[in-house]
């Protein structure tokens, strides 16, 4: 026989009100963890629709002259008869500070030349990285070689090319070897070849006009690499290209804050709950303490009762908590992203976090109503039956 | 030396003109293994007495020494610690914790004590076997007889093996028979060495008790009225 023998005997006779504390502890923890689990999920959807974007970092030559829309983003512009960034500078990208966050660089250079008579931009990329960078590219055919060409769609209908065809720029003849399928961005009107190609023809050997820099993953501080690639590369502007979805990450944050407000609200109102229904349970019990007392039970015997077994029920609310929290996050998902799949795990630091959030809570708001039953003084206590 | 010294021990509720005295300046002494019972009417303050010697209620004056303890020179927790380790009580309405059976509820003054499971139980099992109860260690308080409920609580009041045991009308709610039964299972506690305070309304089984102490408007009758001893006829 043991104190904590009597308390679970009392939790088994008083099913009623411990489920009652319970229920008002499990509520605010299952809601700080949906609020939670919403948002991470979320966060962790949106890093991968960031990441779908490919390059997040562009290089470009400091100009004041021409601005360029690219992709369906203003990346500012540049002139094609402006000095353009000497490609050796880029290896210094291999040694900035945050190097490992560097998934991939591709190079371009750019400049127009005239297939038959219509005017055309010449576009010449590193087509490993192009797997990076554009990955939602898809071709037919296959990536070009060194004479080979590949047509963005536009490109293709209004030169009337296809696979196997022959073009001719600057006086070297290139074979369509791949067209691009629509995407709707400018790659459509670009004719792409190998980058030494490209710079061969259009008589920019070393030279680039532009890199792409993908670098985005959940941990990427891409304001502090932007601040270290302007360092390496000078004569270059360095933009992010992250502003795309800042608006709804912050609209998420606003969003967690929002929660936690909500979340904190409910869990002060589980902490009354719990303190109320001590208070009760206490005052209930005051000639059960009172013959603990006349037989010899110290003070802090009857604050052990009451915190433990509030330590129970609340232990028990931060665990099933989690658990209904987890399982509105998963069922609530699809209201808040129309993405498919976006997964909901189990966090076992959150789980802690919120189990021992639950338990100090409960024993918290169990501390009065304790101190209470070590204060009921014996012979009242038996008087009061 | 006397075992139980009470002396001059006064006890007022209220102040003021709402002021009641519950006791006013009593005392006497108890010798180690007596059986004594305190007899009064309603409101005589023989209760009162009683919590007092059960170091449950604070005197507002006088002196009460057990073994040579002044007990309410003891802070609150010292004081629970001499109720565990000197004292039982049975109290007249049994007291049992509902919700724990009956070898647990004889278990709870163990509770605290630093010693094993399976000790404490076998204590508890001894204390239940003293009061012919061995058989019902798994019932709850509810399946077994008021009679039955008042040996538990004498058994609970024993577990520990206290010197002293404090009984407050004992047989206060128990029909004849029971009663019997239960005033034999005291004398055979006070045989074994118990030192017994029993309060009760009953003068047939306060001759159970060795010396009977008159309590009337808070004082012993011995010092208002003319002292009054008797010894009980031990069948």
């Amino acid at each position: 026989m043991t104190l904590k023998n009597i308390v679970f005997s009392n939790l088994k006779r008083r099913k009623a009100k411990a489920a009652f504390i319970l229920v008002g502890l499990l509520i605010g923890v299952s809601a700080v963890v949906a609020f939670m689990s919403l948002v991470n999920a979320l966060t962790h959807d949106i890093n991968q629709k960031l990441e779908k974007y490919g390059a997040n970092i562009l290089i470009v030559p400091e100009t004041e002259n021409l601005s360029l829309s690219y992709g369906g983003l203003s990346l500012g512009g540049f002139s094609f008869e402006m000095q353009e960034i000497q490609q050796d500078s880029l290896e210094k990208l291999r040694f900035i500070k945050n190097a490992a966050n560097v998934a991939a660089v591709g190079s371009m250079v750019l400049g127009a030349i005239k297939v038959d008579s219509h005017g055309v931009l010449l576009a010449g990329m590193d087509f490993d990285a192009a797997h990076f960078l554009r990955p939602w590219w898809k071709l037919r055919g296959t990536p070009p070689g060194e004479d080979g060409v590949l047509v963005g769609s536009q490109a293709a209908r209004v030169l009337q090319l296809g696979l196997g065809d022959r073009v001719v720029a600057n006086h070297r003849e290139l074979t369509v070897k791949g067209i691009l399928e629509t995407t709707g961005s400018q790659d459509d009107h670009i004719l792409f070849a190998r980058l030494s190609t490209a710079q061969s023809i259009l008589g920019k050997e070393g030279r680039i006009s532009m890199a792409e820099v993908a670098a985005l993953c959940a941990g990427c501080p891409i304001e502090e690499m932007i601040k270290q690639i302007s360092e390496v590369v000078p004569g270059a502007r360095v933009m992010g290209i992250k502003q795309v979805v800042q608006g709804r990450m912050e609209t998420l944050h606003h969003f967690q804050k929002f929660g936690m407000g909500i979340s904190a609200l409910v869990m002060l109102v589980g902490g009354l709950v719990v303190l109320v229904t001590m208070m009760g349970s206490v005052r209930e019990r005051t000639s059960e303490f009172g013959i603990f007392r006349a037989i010899g039970f110290r003070r802090r015997h009857l604050v052990q009762i009451v915190l433990l077994e509030a330590g129970i029920i609340s232990a028990i609310a931060g665990i099933t908590g989690y658990l209904v929290g987890l399982g509105a996050t998963k069922a609530s998902i699809s209201i808040f992203t129309k993405s498919v799949g976006v997964a909901v795990h189990i966090n076992p630091a959150m789980a802690g976090g919120v189990i021992l959030l639950a338990v100090v809570l409960g024993l918290v708001s169990s501390a009065y109503p304790a101190l209470m039953a070590a204060k009921l003084d014996p012979n009242e206590a038996l008087r009061s039956l | 030396m006397s075992y139980i010294k009470v002396e001059n021990v006064t006890k007022q509720y209220g102040s003021g003109d709402a002021a009641v005295k519950a006791l006013r300046g009593m005392t006497f002494d108890i010798q180690e293994g007596e059986f004594v019972g305190v007899m009064g009417e309603s409101g005589s303050g023989k209760s009162t007495l009683l919590s007092v010697m059960g170091a449950l209620n604070t005197p507002t004056s006088g002196k009460y020494t057990v073994d040579g303890i002044e007990v309410y020179g003891l802070n609150s927790e010292q004081r629970a610690d001499f109720r565990r380790e000197f004292l039982g009580f049975v109290f007249q309405s049994f007291y049992l914790i509902p919700y724990l059976t009956v070898l647990e509820n004889v278990m709870l003054p163990l509770t605290t004590l630093k010693m094993k499971g399976q000790e404490k139980r076998n204590m508890a099992s001894h204390s239940l076997e003293r009061v012919g109860l061995g058989g019902k260690s798994n019932r709850l308080p509810s399946e077994i007889s008021g009679g039955e409920q008042e040996r538990v609580a004498i058994a609970r009041a024993i577990a520990n093996e206290p010197p002293i045991l404090l009984a407050d009308e004992p047989t206060g709610s128990l029909d004849s028979k029971t009663s019997k039964g239960i005033m034999d299972l005291f004398r055979k506690l006070n045989v074994d060495g118990t030192t017994i305070v029993m309060v009760t309304h009953n003068r047939d089984y306060a001759h159970y008790a060795g010396r009977i102490l008159e309590v009337s408007d808070g004082l012993l009758a011995q010092q208002e009225r003319q002292f009054r001893e008797v010894k009980c006829q031990l069948a």
